[in-house]
């Protein structure tokens, strides 16, 4: 199945899963002693790559861990679209839009690519027993035939269907990023969260993930949050940048502005890479 | 009766009974890989499924089935209480905590049947007929027979829950990885809690079975620690190894109380896990890289 006619199918789709924004209002985020977060404040534009970068150790997983709900907020808020989601459980935000993908790939060992896309699309099923029981039969049957037909076309979408069957464990580093990718998507985010997308990977393999993260930004509208080290790739497909440095935001702005702003120059990227980049 | 009989017929024997310690291995394995809790009171909670049917049909005259059904549904439930209120306050503590809270329970319940129907030796009514088989000069009992077909009926039923249902699929991503299953809109109390009360299930389910053709009294609970022999051997949060290996316990039970006299019965099959831990410490089938729900 070539790309096109897949991608010209999704964008029908898209305007029900329009990109929602994602808004992080003077967070703070303190173990014990420790600011792990000050005052932070940035927002994802709708539909559009926003991208968090920083030295190690700024606060990048942290922010990225807040928003997915592991930690509380000291002070701040969250908003997804209007709403504040500061007190909504982890699980629950799934059903609000929000994806993510792990630095350290998250994918459930042992069972199939298939299977783990499959879990993606598991919030947009009614869970549990008794629903198999309350729940209208032709509801039910609906509901699966949209989310296999969901499954289907980002299985297409990402190029994986001669992998679908296979046991995850048995795929490369890259196809297991891509796979990740894919649960993400099987979950019809609004907001797409990508922590370390091409982290360890080739060239090539980067230039395809870079690839897959544009077209599912504009294919699908959605609207896509990440972190990533690669300077390169970060500049080529972001249009806005969020610097952070000691849990702070030190800059924010186009690629071509934070390129030149001096507190970054100095933090973080300093002036060969500013030349390279 | 030819040597060879008798070692068919002890083997046969020791495999059937194998089988039934399999859902019990089940019930603890289910709780461990869910949740990480190694709960040592799943003997106890066997046991008070099995006085719960007990009382439902002899003391208050219910229909077999019926009470069956009935301590099913009171066990799943109390699995359910408990996992809400001793275990999830206690999540994120030190294993050595979680695990004395387990002992904690088994007392509790231990001495709560005690109490309530004392020390004696009860003999539940059987949920099946008991037409013994034969087989040339082997002799099966028929409750034995019974209670394997019911165990092994319903461990094929676990299997293919684990494996097609996308319940089962969840339950496995919960316990592979609860954080990642969050984050994909698993909601993991909600998992775990279910866990629990399967794990409750199928405790039950043992426990009648042993109970009915082995008399019921306090000393019921007992049988997991055979069980947890088997569970050590198979690897702690291994389903097929638990399956497998108990199945070989039950071998190795039967073969040593026949050839070498009853009392050896709970002696040899701790000196053979005791032997294979030495030579493989994660069990039979356990590793800590490959997922087995």
């Amino acid at each position: 199945m070539n790309i096109p006619v897949s991608a010209a199918t999704l964008r029908s789709d898209a305007a029900a899963s329009t990109g929602l924004a994602l808004s992080v209002d003077r967070v703070a985020l303190r173990f014990g002693g420790i600011h792990a977060l000050r005052d932070v404040s940035f927002s994802a534009a709708p539909g559009q790559i926003t991208a968090i970068i920083g030295p190690n150790g700024a606060g990048k997983t942290s922010v990225f861990n807040t928003i997915s709900g592991f930690y509380r907020p000291s002070s701040g808020t969250i908003r997804l679209g209007d709403q504040d989601i500061n007190s909504i459980p982890v699980h629950a935000r799934a059903g609000m839009g929000l994806a993510r993908t792990f630095q350290n790939i998250a994918l459930f060992r042992g069972l199939s690519v298939l299977e783990n896309i499959k879990l993606g699309g598991h919030h947009t099923m009614k869970a549990g027993v008794l629903s198999a029981v309350t729940y209208s039969r032709a509801a039910r049957e609906e509901e699966l035939r949209l989310r296999d037909e969901v499954e289907r076309r980002v299985i297409d979408f990402l190029e994986i269907d001669h992998i679908r069957h296979l046991p995850v464990d048995a795929l490369s580093y890259g196809l297991q990023k891509r796979v990740e990718l894919a649960r993400a998507l099987a979950m019809q985010p609004r907001v797409l969260m990508l922590d370390e997308p091409v982290a360890g990977m080739n060239r090539e393999e980067t230039e395809d993930m870079a690839r897959f993260i544009l077209d599912v930004q504009e294919e699908w509208g959605v609207t896509v949050l990440l972190v990533e080290h690669d300077m390169g790739m970060v500049m080529d497909i972001s249009s806005h940048v969020v610097v952070l440095n000691f849990g702070e935001v030190i800059a924010s702005g186009t690629p071509a502005h934070v390129r030149q702003h001096p507190q970054v120059i100095e933090a973080y990227l300093g002036a060969e890479s500013v030349g390279a980049a | 009766m030819s040597e060879l009989s008798i070692f068919l017929e002890y083997s046969l024997l020791g495999l059937l009974s194998g089988g039934v310690m399999a859902l019990l291995a089940l019930s603890f394995v289910l709780v461990y890989k869910g949740t990480g809790v190694i709960n040592l009171a799943v003997g106890e909670i066997m046991m008070l499924g099995a006085y719960l049917y007990y009382a439902a049909v002899v003391s208050f005259g219910v229909n077999p089935w019926l009470a069956f059904a009935g301590s099913l549904a009171v066990i799943a439930v109390l699995a359910i209480v408990i996992e809400r209120l001793v275990l999830r306050p206690l999540s994120g503590q030190s294993a050595v905590s979680v695990l004395m809270a387990t002992i904690g329970l088994a007392s509790i319940i231990h001495g709560g049947v005690e109490a309530v129907w004392g020390g004696d030796t009860y003999t539940p009514p059987g949920l099946l007929p008991r037409t013994p088989l034969m087989m040339g000069d082997i002799l099966i009992p028929g409750a034995v027979l019974g209670n394997f077909l019911i165990a092994f009926v319903l461990i094929l039923a676990f299997v293919a829950f684990f494996r097609y249902s996308r319940t089962g699929i969840t339950l496995r991503a919960t316990a592979s990885d609860p954080v990642t299953a969050a984050t994909l809109g698993i909601n993991i109390h909600h998992a775990q809690r279910l866990t629990w009360a399967l794990s409750g299930l199928v405790g039950t389910v043992a426990g009648v079975l042993i109970a009915s053709s082995v008399g019921l009294s306090p000393l019921l609970s007992g049988t997991a620690l055979a069980v947890l022999a088997a569970i050590v051997l198979g690897g702690l949060d291994s389903v097929l190894g638990a399956i497998v290996a108990s199945l070989l316990v039950g071998l190795i039970e039967a073969l040593a109380a026949g050839y070498l006299g009853g009392k050896t019965r709970d002696l040899v099959p701790y000196v053979v896990v005791l032997a294979v831990l030495v030579v493989r410490p994660y069990g039979i089938f356990g590793s800590r890289t490959i997922e087995r729900l």
